[in-house]
C-alpha cells in the first residue's frame, strides 16, 4: 500500500471497478474471485480469539502494527463473505489507527452491498469493521500511552 | 404417518390459494418472490391479516373481566380459538389447550413447572439427536439445576431415529421423553404415537414437539397419548407470537404455577394467594389476544383447505424437488427418511450453504441457510449446515423449478 494512497482513494478504486458490471452475476462473481484470491490466513491464526462470529459464517481476522500503520489479515469459511472482508483489507490495511477509525467506508453502499453491513446480517460483516476499528483503537492508545 | 400416502380427497386450487396470500404478489430484487422457507415462518392468509385488522378497529379490548361490550366480543372471540384449537389437535377438553408465545415458550413451561416439580437428583430426561435447540436447551437447564441426567436418541445417517437405542436409554430413572414430531432440518417424521407408549410402559412422560408437524399431519394428542404437546401458530399460517400448549388434565392440575401476576389466581392476599382453574393458571397477565383471535382464522383456513389434500400436495412437490436438485452436480439431500414432510435439506461439495443462500436471495428465492437451531445434528452429519428448501400449499412445480435453475447458476458461480 503506498503511501499516498487514501483509504478514499482505494474505495473509489474498488467502487470503478464495481462500476464495470451491469448484472449482480458480474458483480458476485466478482466477489467470489476476490474471495478465493485472499490468501488464506495461516491455521494457527484461526483461534477463537481471532474469530468473529456470524450466525453462518466464520470471519477470523488478525492485526499487526507496524511502522504506525495497521495491517489487517482476515479469512472466512465461505466465499462471498472472504470476498467482503478482502476488499475491506485492501481499504484499511496500511493506514494510521486514526484514518481507520474514522473511515465512513461509504463504498460498501455505493457497490450495493449494503444488504451486507446490516448489523442483523449472519455474515458477521458488520461484526468485523467494528472489530477492524478495534484493533485501531487499541494500537492507537496503546501508542499514545 | 398415513396422511402422507392418503389418496388426495379434494384437488388442491394452488392458484386459488394464492390469491389469498398477499406478500405472494411482491418481488424480491426484480424477480417475483419464490418463498421456500415456510418451515421458519409460513406467510399469512388475507383472512388471518383481516382477523387482526378487525379486532383493532372494532373490538378492541381486554379480556375475561371488562363488563362492557367490547371486552364480552374480544373475550368470546379468544375463548373460540381455544375450542377452534381443542378440535386441531382433538384434546378432550378446552381447558387444556394453553396459549403460550410459541412452541419455545410451552418446551419452557413445562420444563420449568412440571419439570421442577417432578424431576430430582439422578432422574433422566430423553431427547432426541434431531431436536430444535428449543428442545434441549430448557431440559438443560432443568438436568443442570436438579443435577439430572440428559439422554439423547442417536440419529441414523438417513436421518432417523435409532429406535433400539431407545428403548435401551429408557428405565425407570427416565421421567419425561421430550421428541420432534417432524424435525425441521431434516423433514423426517418420527414415530411419535410409538415413542410415547414406550416411555409410558417405562413410567415416563412424553412431550411432542409440534413446531412443524401441525400444518403438515392431522393431529390427534388422544391417539398419540402424549402428555403434552406444543405447536406455534405463526408456522401455520397464523400470527407470530401464539402458540399452544396442550396437556392432560390430571398433569396440568398438578403442576405449579409457571409464572405469577394477573388472570392466574383466584385470590390475592398478601399470606396466600390462591390460583385459577386451567387454562388461566398458566395463563397469567394479558395474553396477545390479537394474535390468538386471528389464529382462529389461520386453523378453519387450514382446515378448510383440507390439510390431506395440502400434505398430499407438499409430498409431490418435495418429491418432485428432490429428483429435481439431485441431478445437480456435487448436491447431496441430507436426511433420507421414509417419511419426510414437506422439506428438502441438502448440501453442495465443497461450497458453503450461506454462499448458497446469498446467490439464491439475488434471484429473488428465499430459503433458509444454515444449521437450523439444530446444532447437534448438523455435528452427526459433519457439516456445518444445509439449505433447506421447505415447501407450503401456496408453492409450485414452476417454483421448484426456477430454485432448480437458480441453484444450478449457484453452483456455476461458486465452483
Amino acid at each position: 500500500m503506498s503511501e499516498t494512497t487514501t483509504i478514499r482513494e482505494t474505495e473509489k478504486e474498488i467502487i470503478e471497478e464495481f462500476g464495470l458490471f451491469d448484472s449482480w452475476e458480474d458483480k458476485y462473481e466478482y466477489l467470489i474471485d476476490l474471495g478465493k484470491r485472499l490468501p488464506p490466513l495461516a491455521e494457527v491464526h484461526k483461534t477463537e480469539a481471532n474469530m468473529v462470529k456470524g450466525c453462518q459464517s466464520t470471519v477470523w481476522l488478525t492485526a499487526e502494527y507496524r511502522d504506525g500503520t495497521v495491517a489487517f489479515s482476515a479469512d472466512s469459511n465461505t466465499v462471498i463473505t472472504k470476498g467482503l472482508i478482502s476488499m475491506l483489507v485492501r481499504v484499511l490495511s496500511g493506514h494510521r489507527p486514526d484514518e481507520i477509525i474514522e473511515a465512513p467506508l461509504d463504498f460498501i453502499k455505493e457497490i450495493g452491498m449494503t444488504t451486507h453491513l446490516a448489523p442483523t446480517r449472519s455474515n458477521g460483516l458488520a461484526a468485523m469493521v467494528r472489530q477492524m476499528k478495534n484493533f485501531a483503537l487499541a494500537f492507537k492508545v496503546k501508542n499514545e500511552m | 404417518m398415513t396422511t402422507l400416502t392418503a389418496p388426495v380427497p379434494v384437488t388442491l386450487h394452488v392458484e386459488e390459494i394464492r390469491k389469498q396470500f398477499p406478500i405472494l404478489q411482491r418481488e424480491v430484487k426484480g424477480r417475483p418472490l419464490v418463498y421456500l422457507d415456510n418451515a421458519a415462518t409460513t406467510q399469512k392468509p388475507q383472512v388471518v391479516i383481516d382477523a387482526l385488522v378487525n379486532y383493532y378497529t372494532g373490538y378492541n379490548a381486554n379480556i375475561h373481566r371488562g363488563i362492557h361490550t367490547l371486552a364480552e366480543e374480544a373475550t368470546t372471540a379468544f375463548e373460540a380459538t381455544r375450542d377452534t384449537a381443542r378440535a386441531f389437535i382433538n384434546a378432550p377438553a378446552r381447558e387444556e389447550v394453553i396459549f403460550t408465545t410459541g412452541t419455545t415458550d410451552g418446551i419452557n413451561l413445562v420444563a420449568a413447572s412440571w419439570g421442577r416439580a417432578n424431576v430430582s437428583a439422578g432422574d433422566e430426561v430423553i431427547v432426541t439427536g434431531m431436536e430444535h435447540h428449543s428442545n434441549i436447551v430448557p431440559w438443560q437447564i432443568l438436568c443442570e439445576e436438579k443435577k439430572a441426567i440428559l439422554k439423547v436418541i442417536p440419529v441414523t445417517d438417513k436421518g432417523e431415529l435409532d429406535l433400539d437405542v431407545y428403548k435401551s436409554l429408557l428405565s425407570p430413572k427416565t421421567k419425561i421423553v421430550s421428541v420432534v414430531h417432524v424435525s425441521n432440518a431434516l423433514g423426517t417424521v418420527n414415530p411419535v404415537k410409538e415413542i410415547v407408549a414406550l416411555a409410558h410402559q417405562a413410567g415416563a412422560l412424553a412431550l411432542v414437539d409440534g413446531a412443524q408437524s401441525s400444518v403438515h399431519l392431522e393431529i390427534d394428542v388422544q391417539d398419540m397419548d402424549c402428555d403434552f404437546f406444543v405447536l406455534s401458530a405463526h408456522k401455520l399460517y397464523g400470527p407470530t407470537g401464539v402458540g399452544v400448549l396442550y396437556g392432560k388434565k390430571d398433569i396440568l392440575n398438578a403442576m405449579p404455577p409457571y409464572r405469577g401476576g394477573g388472570e392466574m389466581i383466584r385470590e390475592v392476599t398478601f399470606e396466600e394467594t390462591t390460583y385459577n382453574e386451567l387454562p388461566y393458571k398458566f395463563e397469567a397477565g394479558t395474553p396477545n389476544i390479537a394474535d390468538v383471535i386471528a389464529f382462529k382464522a389461520a386453523m378453519d383456513f387450514v382446515q378448510a383447505t383440507g390439510k390431506k389434500a395440502v400434505a398430499a400436495y407438499e409430498q409431490e412437490l418435495v418429491e418432485y424437488a428432490t429428483a429435481k436438485l439431485e441431478t445437480l452436480p456435487g448436491l447431496r439431500i441430507v436426511g433420507q427418511g421414509a417419511y419426510k414432510a414437506s422439506v428438502v435439506s441438502f448440501v453442495v461439495e465443497g461450497v458453503h450453504p450461506a454462499d448458497i443462500g446469498v446467490l439464491l436471495d439475488n434471484q429473488g428465492i428465499a430459503v433458509r441457510t444454515g444449521n437450523h437451531c439444530a446444532q447437534p445434528l448438523m455435528d452427526k452429519f459433519c457439516i456445518p449446515g444445509t439449505v433447506r428448501a421447505s415447501f407450503a400449499m401456496y408453492n409450485t412445480k414452476e417454483e421448484v423449478d426456477l430454485l432448480a435453475a437458480a441453484l444450478a447458476k449457484a453452483i456455476k458461480m461458486l465452483s
